[in-house]
């Protein structure tokens, strides 16, 4: 487990790169959802509020 | 014969794209566990240790940049000929997710150049030309941001989108044209592969995860734009 960590003396490079993808990824991921869940909302309180 | 534009009709592609998206979310979540799993049990590349884990995430990454580009660029010249607001859209809503793979191509990037080049950062061709990219998407997003008229705006940031997409060959063929630090291609050239199986599995599931999640997220985007403007023109309506 301790070497999975080490990465052969690169754990400063492998893990940021795998912790910024992350970060991106679910950045994208998490307001792209959330602007669909909102535009959803919006346009079903319309028409139901007619 | 069906035509692309037939399914470039709002009402038409929310049915296809909702009928699509489980699958393409289910395939994208599927192919990144496989291609974790695969790419943490690879064993070090002799050459250049652990660090080879950061091509499963980097190739990746700077691949979906270019296609998601050279799809932008496709959509903008789709809106501009046939002024189809669908096509606008599809280019508008394309644009962020590309400067964020583009972002990450570049940190990935940087973070194994580090440890191989001894630099995190060099001007040479290949990382310029993608820097150029990144500037591009941003000025892309900036235009649209910049112009309220709608109609304007998608005219404007087309033009931009369409003279960017010469960078696309030159981040393609830098590693060729000129002497550059970076590893030139390994994957599609005549002759197949030079790289091994162990690295070549976990870095195609990655590929296809990332590229997966790319088109879920750019049809939740183009879907998200459309329930806008049909609130948009509902509000109107009662007004």
């Amino acid at each position: 487990m301790e070497t999975f960590f080490a990465m052969g003396k690169y754990a400063a490079y492998v893990w940021p790169a795998y912790g910024a993808s992350l970060v991106g990824l679910g950045l994208a991921v998490a307001f792209t959802l959330s602007a669909y869940a909102r535009a959803k909302r919006r346009l079903a309180e319309l028409e139901g509020g007619k | 014969m069906a035509s692309i534009f037939e399914f470039a009709n709002p009402k038409r592609f929310m049915n296809l794209s909702g009928a699509i998206l489980p699958w393409l979310a289910g395939v994208c979540v599927l192919s990144l566990i496989a291609g974790l799993y695969l790419g943490f049990t690879a064993p070090p590349d002799y050459q250049q240790g652990d660090t080879v884990k950061i091509m499963f995430i980097h190739v990746p990454a700077a691949w979906v940049a270019m296609m998601c580009y050279g799809l932008m660029a496709a959509a903008s010249l789709l809106g501009l000929v046939n002024r189809h607001p669908l096509a606008d859209v599809a280019a508008k809503t394309a644009a962020p997710l590309g400067a964020t793979f583009t972002a990450l191509a570049l940190i990935t990037g940087s973070l194994w150049g580090k440890p191989m080049w001894g630099a995190y950062w060099v001007w040479d061709a290949r990382l310029t030309s993608f820097l150029l990219l990144l500037f591009l998407y941003l000025g892309y997003i900036a235009l649209w941001n910049a112009i309220e008229d709608e109609t304007r705006a998608a005219r404007a940031a087309a033009i931009l989108a369409l003279v960017g997409v010469v960078n696309l060959p030159i981040i393609e063929f830098s590693v060729d044209w000129w002497n550059t630090l970076h590893q030139g291609e390994s994957i599609i050239r005549s002759g197949g592969p030079l790289i091994s199986a162990v690295f070549l599995w976990p870095l195609g599931l990655m590929a296809l995860g990332y590229t997966t999640l790319f088109f879920t997220l750019w049809m939740i985007r183009i879907r998200t734009e459309i329930i806008e403007r049909r609130a948009r023109a509902f509000q109107l309506g009662l007004a």
